[in-house]
């Protein structure tokens, strides 16, 4: 994108101003996604003990010196499928999200930029599939592709396009009133160009609001078409299908579900003040003054 | 004296002698207020004070920032929960209003304190009936029964000139115009015939002509009912011509009051003089050659808007424009002026290629746009246009340097440099030479962006300019500025330009020849005397007797002045 050259230039204008005086919410969601960052990478490569490896004379063993958030119903080791799991289900937000935004985006700015017989028709089709329950769409589309890892990115990531759609196609039907729009048509600008130069940039910010709190909804899917059976299969651990698994559990031991619900309330948490903070930084109307 | 002749006969005459008899009572006393901003203690108005009489008509005039909404607001207790009001007294019959219960403040409001606001698409709530919306004042203050209200508001609506007061009653906003809203909402506030009217901009937000007969109803209303008013407006030419006492205030302060006709005729401030100056005046005719190819021609223009669709219905297109044609010689500034709805702005984009025409040609030195790729682009690079709002026609995401060095993207010939170059060049020819180029436009104060605009315009070296109200969306002393900048680079790189406006004393600064137009047809057009010394058309007419002249006196005042006399103009409707 053109845009790149404005991005680093300002940022060093306004720049001493920000590093002396991080904003709290990049501080605090920055620290909790890179402990988060921290353990899926450390859990690809090296875990306290072997994820997978059963032992049943330590099943459903409290959190000790030992295995500090307990172990499961097959004596494995909690954090050490945290740390695991943790890979797996970063990794599956971050496709799913990614997908359901290049393809939203893509949907929603042709859609509106055109307006007419192909926005009716596309959002005609898109408002069916947003009537339609995401998780059901998604289960649906799991049928199909399979049970595995990519089979849920890529039906998750078709579930939640439509939604992104709708909010880009909101965002372009009235930027494209605006004089600037107009302004660079009569520049003798192309409508492709107009459309990724001007329209664009100016998506960014309810995007960024979108995709943060999606990522909290995609890491909740995944854990519930785990508990149904449709997720990651077992043994392989990811957040949601530990949180699945802890249910028969829940009043002998408390710490399998604690914790894996802690993981995913923090990881939100941490995205959704990154989020804002991201969306502040780079929209330059918050820089600079007050 | 000009000022007196039609002073009498808007009523202020009387007024005033009116407001003398009762001179020992002021209605409103303001004394030292000053209101400042909580958390940075910036004082935004500033020991102000003044006073308004019963049945008197008195205007704060001051440009954006000036306070002067404040300070009106805070007449009635309105003040944003950001404002502290840190000295000072308001006093209303004799009451100190900072000192009123919740309950008093609220009586206080509407029954003895009116107030009509600037924007009549937003003032009235959309989804209620006028009739309920009329009712509702009644009902709180005053002891009537169902049928009384009714007749009253009935007799209001008749005196505020709805057609079908009856019909009315059971319509929606949605349903009128703007004037009529505007009408409606002085009916609402007349309803209970307050002693003090609070109007803020008023007419601001109506095109001229209905400006004026809003004007006029409501200085007969609010004389019918011994009301006084405190017009505030940023409109200096219409505050003098209804108000007995003008205010002008600058940056919080009051740096003048006193009779109208006095600081009109005499101002003592730099501040009014610079208001005064500001005001657009006639400039010498220019010679232009004629008979040359025009730059561009439009022939039996026809513009029609589609109708709303659904999937099942589809309501019949609306014609815009039926059959414009004009030329635009090299070097000319033709001005397009008429009321809303008349099809100036269409023309303008139609030109510039935003809508596309169902009918007629458009020719670019002598070539039609649409018959081959090298007349278009030759036309696509050469025409320009200057958009109205400044806050809405610059990529918020980019900055000024990058905005200005747009167009210049498809200009093949020049390299890099030259572009940088150029872009530099243009900055400073605008006025922003140092540091403009990295910043942001919402940096930047309205005049600015307006600068930007132009100098986006002009980076090409267009041969055409299409201005659309390109002053409208700015401040009195602003707009003069950007003007006269415009008027200079138009003179330095002789651009013809099609200059749309509804502001008739903008275009007889600088229009070489005026175009009318009337509910999509040209009514008139001709050299600017012409039209404004020798109206042809009862439109033309009408038009220019809604808006009063201002005259320079020499030594620094003014003298206002009808641009015809009462009885040439054709009664407005």
């Amino acid at each position: 994108m053109s845009g790149d050259g404005t991005m680093t230039r300002s940022s060093t204008m306004s720049g001493e101003r920000r590093l002396k005086l991080p904003a709290p919410n990049a501080l605090v969601g920055g620290t909790l996604i890179a402990i988060l960052l921290a353990a899926a990478g450390t859990g690809a490569l090296w875990t306290p003990y072997d994820p997978l490896k059963l032992s049943f004379r330590e099943k459903l063993v409290a959190p000790n010196a030992l295995h500090w958030l307990g172990t499961d119903e097959f004596g494995r080791d909690v954090l050490s499928r945290l740390m695991a799991g943790a890979a797996t289900s970063v990794w599956i937000s971050i496709l799913t999200v990614t997908l359901a935004v290049v393809m939203g985006t893509t949907i929603g700015l042709f859609s509106g930029y055109m307006r007419g017989w192909t926005d009716r028709v596309i959002m005609a089709f898109n408002d069916a599939l947003l009537a339609f329950p995401g998780i059901l769409l998604a289960l649906g589309l799991l049928a199909v592709l399979g049970a595995n890892k990519y089979g849920i990115i890529v039906a998750l990531g078709i579930a939640y396009t439509p939604s992104v759609a709708r909010v880009v196609r909101g965002t372009v039907l009235s930027l494209r009133e605006r004089e600037f729009i107009a302004a660079s048509r009569v520049m003798g600008n192309g409508e492709g160009f107009t459309m990724l130069r001007h329209i664009l940039p100016n998506c960014i910010a309810p995007l960024t609001v979108l995709a943060t709190s999606m990522f909290g909804y995609v890491l909740l899917a995944e854990s519930a078409l785990s508990f149904l059976g449709l997720g990651v299969p077992p043994p392989a651990p990811t957040w949601g299908n530990m949180l699945a698994g802890s249910r028969p559990y829940i009043d002998q031991a408390a710490w399998l579900g604690i914790f894996p619900g802690l993981c995913i309330s923090l990881t939100l948490l941490g995205i959704n003040l990154l989020g804002d903070a991201l969306r502040d930084k780079l929209d330059p109307r918050m820089r600079g003054s007050r | 004296m000009t000022t007196k002749a039609f002073s009498s006969e808007v009523g202020t005459g009387s007024r005033e002698e009116n407001a003398s008899n009762k001179a020992a009572a002021p209605l409103l006393d303001v004394a030292h207020l000053t209101l400042k901003i909580g958390a940075s203690g910036r004082s935004v108005v500033n020991d102000v004070s003044f006073q308004v009489f019963p049945g008197e008509i008195v205007g704060i005039v001051g440009e954006s920032g000036s306070g002067k909404t404040l300070a009106a607001r805070a007449v009635m207790g309105f003040i944003p929960p950001a404002v502290r009001l840190t000295g000072g007294a308001i006093r209303f019959e004799g009451q100190d209003v900072m000192a009123m219960s919740g309950k008093d403040l609220r009586a206080m409001r509407g029954s003895r304190v009116g107030m009509v606001f600037q924007e009549p698409m937003t003032s009235l709530n959309p989804s209620m009936l006028i009739g309920r919306q009329l009712d509702e004042g009644l009902e709180l203050h005053r002891k009537l029964d169902a049928s009384g209200r009714k007749a009253l508001i009935l007799d209001m609506l008749r005196r505020v000139g709805l057609r079908d007061p009856e019909g009315a009653l059971d319509s929606y906003p949605h349903q009128f115009s703007g004037g009529m809203r505007q009408r409606i909402m002085l009916a609402s506030v007349m309803l209970l015939k307050p002693a003090l009217l609070l109007a803020d901009e008023p007419t601001t937000a109506l095109d001229a002509v209905v400006q004026r007969d809003v004007m006029e109803l409501m200085v007969d209303l609010t004389q019918a009912n011994d009301t006084a008013v405190l017009l505030i407006s940023h409109d200096l030419g219409m505050v003098a011509r209804y108000c007995s006492r003008i205010v002008v205030m600058c940056q919080g302060d009051v740096v003048e009051q006193g009779s109208a006709e006095d600081i009109l005729a005499r101002p003592q401030h730099p501040y009014t003089r610079k208001l005064l100056a500001a005001m657009p005046q006639r400039l010498p005719a220019r010679f232009l050659p004629q008979d040359q190819t025009p730059i561009v021609a439009v022939r039996d223009l026809i513009v029609d808007y589609p109708g709303r669709q659904g999937f099942f219905r589809k309501s019949a297109p609306k014609r815009a424009l039926h059959g414009i044609s004009i030329d635009v010689q090299p070097g000319e500034v033709v001005a397009v002026v008429g009321g809303s709805g008349s099809g100036k702005t269409t023309l303008g984009q139609s030109i510039a290629g935003l809508v596309k025409p169902s009918g007629g040609e458009i020719l670019f030195n002598g070539k039609p746009i649409a018959k081959s790729d090298t007349a278009y682009w030759d036309y696509r690079l050469n025409c320009q246009m200057v958009f109205q709002d400044p806050y809405s026609s610059l990529d918020p995401r980019m900055t000024i340097g990058q905005l200005v060095g747009e167009p210049l993207r498809l200009v093949e010939a020049m390299s890099g440099a030259q572009k940088k170059a150029r872009v530099a060049e243009v900055l400073a020819e605008v006025g922003l030479k140092d540091g403009f180029a990295d910043r942001y436009p919402h940096e930047l104060s309205g005049g600015q962006r307006q600068r930007v605009a132009i100098a986006r315009a002009i980076v090409r070296r267009p041969s055409f300019v299409i201005a659309d109200e390109p002053v409208s969306a700015l401040d009195v002393t602003v707009r003069a500025q950007v003007l006269e900048l415009f008027d200079d680079l138009q003179k330095k790189h002789g651009f013809s330009c099609l200059f749309i406006s509804h502001d008739l004393g903008v275009v007889e600064q600088v229009a070489d020849r005026v175009i009318v137009m009337h509910e999509g047809r040209i009514v008139e057009e001709g050299p600017r005397d012409d039209i404004f010394d020798n109206p042809q058309h009862d439109y033309t007419k009408k038009l220019l007797s809604a808006v009063p002249g201002l005259e320079s006196t020499g030594d620094g005042g003014v003298r206002l002045f009808w641009r015809l006399g009462e009885g040439e103009a054709p009664a407005s409707a």
